[in-house]
């Protein structure tokens, strides 16, 4: 029987991307905001960084996407890489490797047992010789990987010549125009990544196994989604607190400034991993004591994301309160927003009219930037054991578990380079993103922080 | 000495609301039932262990309002004014686990400032001569590069300086050692590296803001009559672009203070240092409430006073800067 799943984290998170792409719709026609946003796109770094975050969104999205097929639930990205899921070895093993990371006692033909490194089950199985064929074969997939990393780019070189109407002949000249290399390098090299991955990927573990035997680079792919599902939620969760609380405080003023200033005060003058921690804590006892309402571990492993992106969202919106108090202070006394005060516009119509969309580009930048914070905090809280579920595959918990494992003789290595990788990526695109859309929404910084690319 | 005072007494507020959270977090949220089912385990109970247990801890009261006892005593025998009032004398009463916390407290508060301290020391001043650097250089392609470097540098998330800092550092150069702390002089041996550690990971963020702060002031006019005059470079840098830094340095100061308090949160632990972030470690993961209540109290009174530092600094930095008028 084949049934859609929702968990609750697969719809906030879907429908936070709706909300984005609501916006874009909505400002598609707008040509300030078009000019400003073909200047992100246009920044190298802003370019390769948004190529790099459609990349994870899209993985990350198809993982919120599941069936349940006989009682089992599997999202669309795990039976896109059911390879890579099903290969499951004993235990460690490096990257590329055929035989196993620990000698093992084996049976041998004549009936002696020996010492010696198993072969691994899945890793190279096609190979009579590993040791002799493997440098080959991996040569000749590797080549072929390149090549289908070079069709996907050449087809996607004639797509966007294509909804650009330009001729199919001329697919070669954006590789030319100097503004955008850094783009096209990009989406090159994430090409290149898929080809290899399609390639070499269901021959061999690419980024090795971890302690139980699971493809790293397959909990890598996982954890994509749990990281963007906490950065993506607890913002939007952030948003209407700061807007509603920020904006306000800052145009009328008096009590109404006094009583959120007090409030985000207070909040912030709580450290913030303990007021995370504390409230955590007191989630995971409220879920343990409704631990039947939650039939499968999925189930509770899902309820408990939702509760860290809600705490998450509900201690991380002072911050861009005060930021949007500041500016709308600032705005209060500017000729538009007297000349409409002076028209009689009700102040809620000021509020949403003329202050929301002037500190638009404010909430945009701040959220993106707070977004790589929240993908940073992750693995600290699961290290301190407030975080997601040990049973949900995450960045934190490959971390956590691979950190003691550098002490072992040969290092196991390959779990922890795989979880910083991941969320080197995401965070860094995050914050290269965050960077080309303050250059260019804030006129003020665009000369100041960039002189020598404009 | 007037504005001090109602400073002081401004913060007070601030912390009744501290105190109310995390009553709402440890007492509404969660009954003190279940706090004792957690901590004697959650089968095999008996409702006379969870009492005893809770009149053991004074969690049998009644939370907000004691109908029971008599005068003022409606307000004040209750878990909430226990709790939170006393936390205002400084006296942080006893663990769950039995341990008095104040006596705790002082004891590792010397290893955690002697970690912190010289983070912060060392930080700003690196971060300084850093930003100073790349704002003189900006919009060179050195500039461009340490930029980049700087936002690699914030994305990467601290665990992995502190583990590839450990591995480095102690494991394969062996020059310090992994973990561990020793009191007296034998201490520097096993701060060196979690302080090094900790430097390397907030730089890139320093690094950057220092830049920005820099950059704003080596545009504005009165720099340009520095040069003007012919002054030295070294002069038009300590003497007026530093000295005009410095009330957004000093902000940055104030903020980290209490961060640094609790940035050697995941340091302390990594490294087996017996500091304040570690202890508050150790009592999130065996659910100590009573720990963790007491160190959020504690935290927020060091934000607030920070808060208080940062305005009389600036009085200090800045002469327009009036007090009474803030």
């Amino acid at each position: 029987m084949v049934k859609p799943v929702l968990l609750p984290t697969d719809v906030a998170f879907l429908s936070s991307l709706l909300l984005v792409g609501l916006y874009f719709w909505a400002v598609r026609r707008d040509l300030l905001m078009r000019e400003r946003w073909r200047t992100v796109l246009a920044t190298p770094t802003g370019g390769a960084a948004a190529l790099i975050l459609c990349l994870y969104v899209a993985v990350a999205g198809l993982d919120c996407l599941r069936v349940e097929i006989n009682g089992e639930t599997k999202s669309l990205l795990d039976y896109l890489v059911s390879p890579l899921r099903e290969h499951v070895e004993t235990t460690y093993s490096a990257p590329f490797a055929a035989y196993g990371y620990a000698r093992e006692v084996i049976p041998g033909a004549s009936g002696a047992a020996r010492q010696d490194y198993p072969r691994l089950r899945y890793g190279a199985r096609h190979l009579a010789q590993p040791s002799r064929q493997m440098h080959a074969d991996v040569l000749r997939r590797g080549m072929a990987g390149a090549g289908l990393g070079l069709l996907f780019l050449g087809g996607l070189l004639a797509l966007v010549n294509r909804l650009r109407g330009r001729p199919l002949a001329g697919m070669f000249t954006p590789l030319t125009e100097s503004t955008w290399r850094l783009q096209w390098l990009t989406a090159a090299s994430i090409c290149l990544a898929l080809g290899w991955v399609i390639c070499l990927a269901p021959y061999y573990h690419v980024l090795g196994t971890d302690k139980v035997g699971n493809d790293v680079l397959y909990l890598t792919l996982k954890s994509i989604r749990t990281g963007l599902v906490l950065g993506v939620v607890s913002s939007f969760i952030t948003l209407p607190l700061a807007v509603i609380f920020g904006i306000p405080a800052g145009y009328f003023g008096g009590w109404i400034d006094d009583l959120v200033q007090y409030l985000y005060t207070t909040f912030s003058s709580v450290p913030g991993v303990l007021l995370i921690a504390s409230a955590a804590l007191s989630l995971d006892l409220l879920l343990q004591q409704h631990a039947s309402a939650f039939p499968s571990l999925l189930a509770r492993a899902d309820m408990k994301l939702l509760a860290l992106c809600l705490v998450l969202g509900l201690t991380g919106w002072t911050g861009l309160c005060r930021l949007l108090r500041a500016d709308v202070m600032k705005l209060r006394v500017a000729e538009f927003v007297t000349a409409a005060r002076a028209l009689g516009t009700p102040p809620l119509k000021i509020l949403l009219q003329h202050l929301l969309p002037n500190t638009f580009h404010l909430i945009l930048i701040t959220t993106v930037l707070d977004f790589s914070g929240l993908v940073l905090a992750e693995a600290v809280l699961t290290y301190v054991d407030i975080g997601v579920d040990p049973s949900m595959e995450s960045w934190g918990n490959m971390i956590n578990g691979a950190r003691l494992e550098l002490a072992r003789e040969p290092a196991v290595w390959w779990s922890l380079l795989a979880a910083f990788c991941g969320m080197l990526g995401l965070v860094l695109a995050a914050n290269l993103f965050a960077d080309a859309m303050r250059d260019a929404f804030d006129p003020k910084l665009r000369g100041a922080t960039s002189p020598s690319s404009s | 000495m007037t504005y001090l005072i109602r400073r002081i007494l401004y913060a007070v507020p601030i912390l009744l609301g501290v105190n109310v959270i995390t009553f709402v977090l440890f007492f509404v949220v969660n009954s003190p039932d279940n706090m004792a089912r957690m901590h004697l385990g959650q089968r095999y109970v008996t409702e006379q262990a969870i009492e005893n247990w809770k009149h053991v801890h004074g969690y049998d009261l009644p939370r907000l309002w004691n109908p029971e006892a008599a005068g003022t005593g409606h307000v004040t025998r209750t878990i909430f004014y226990q709790n939170s009032v006393r936390l205002f004398m400084l006296d942080f009463g006893r663990s769950d686990g039995g341990r008095d916390i104040g006596f705790d407290i002082r004891q590792r508060m010397v290893p955690s400032l002697s970690i912190a301290v010289p983070v912060l020391i060392i930080e700003l001043f690196l971060s300084v001569a850093f930003g100073l650097a790349v704002a003189l250089l900006r919009g060179s392609y050195l500039d461009r590069w340490i930029t980049l470097l700087c936002v690699a540098g914030m994305s990467i998330s601290s665990l992995f300086f502190i583990i590839a800092g450990q591995y480095l550092v102690a494991r394969v150069w062996r020059l310090a050692p992994i973990s561990g702390y020793a009191g007296g002089l034998e201490s520097v041996k096993f701060l060196v590296l979690p302080v090094f550690v900790q430097v390397i990971s907030g730089l890139g963020a320093n690094v950057r803001w220092n830049r920005t702060v820099f950059l704003e002031e080596v545009s504005r006019d009165y720099v340009r009559t520095a040069w003007a005059k012919g002054l030295t470079e070294s002069g038009v840098l300590s003497r007026h672009i530093l000295r005009n830094a410095l009330l957004p340095l000093l902000t940055t100061i104030v903020v980290t203070l209490p961060g640094l308090f609790l940035g050697s949160l995941i340091t302390e632990s990594f490294f087996a240092i017996p500091g304040l972030g570690s202890y508050t470690i150790d009592a999130i993961q065996s659910q100590d409430f009573a720990i963790v209540r007491a160190m959020v109290f504690l935290g927020s009174l060091l934000y607030i006073v920070g808060l208080m530092l940062t305005d009389i600094s600036y009085a200090w930095a800045d002469p327009r800067v009036r007090l009474a008028e803030t």
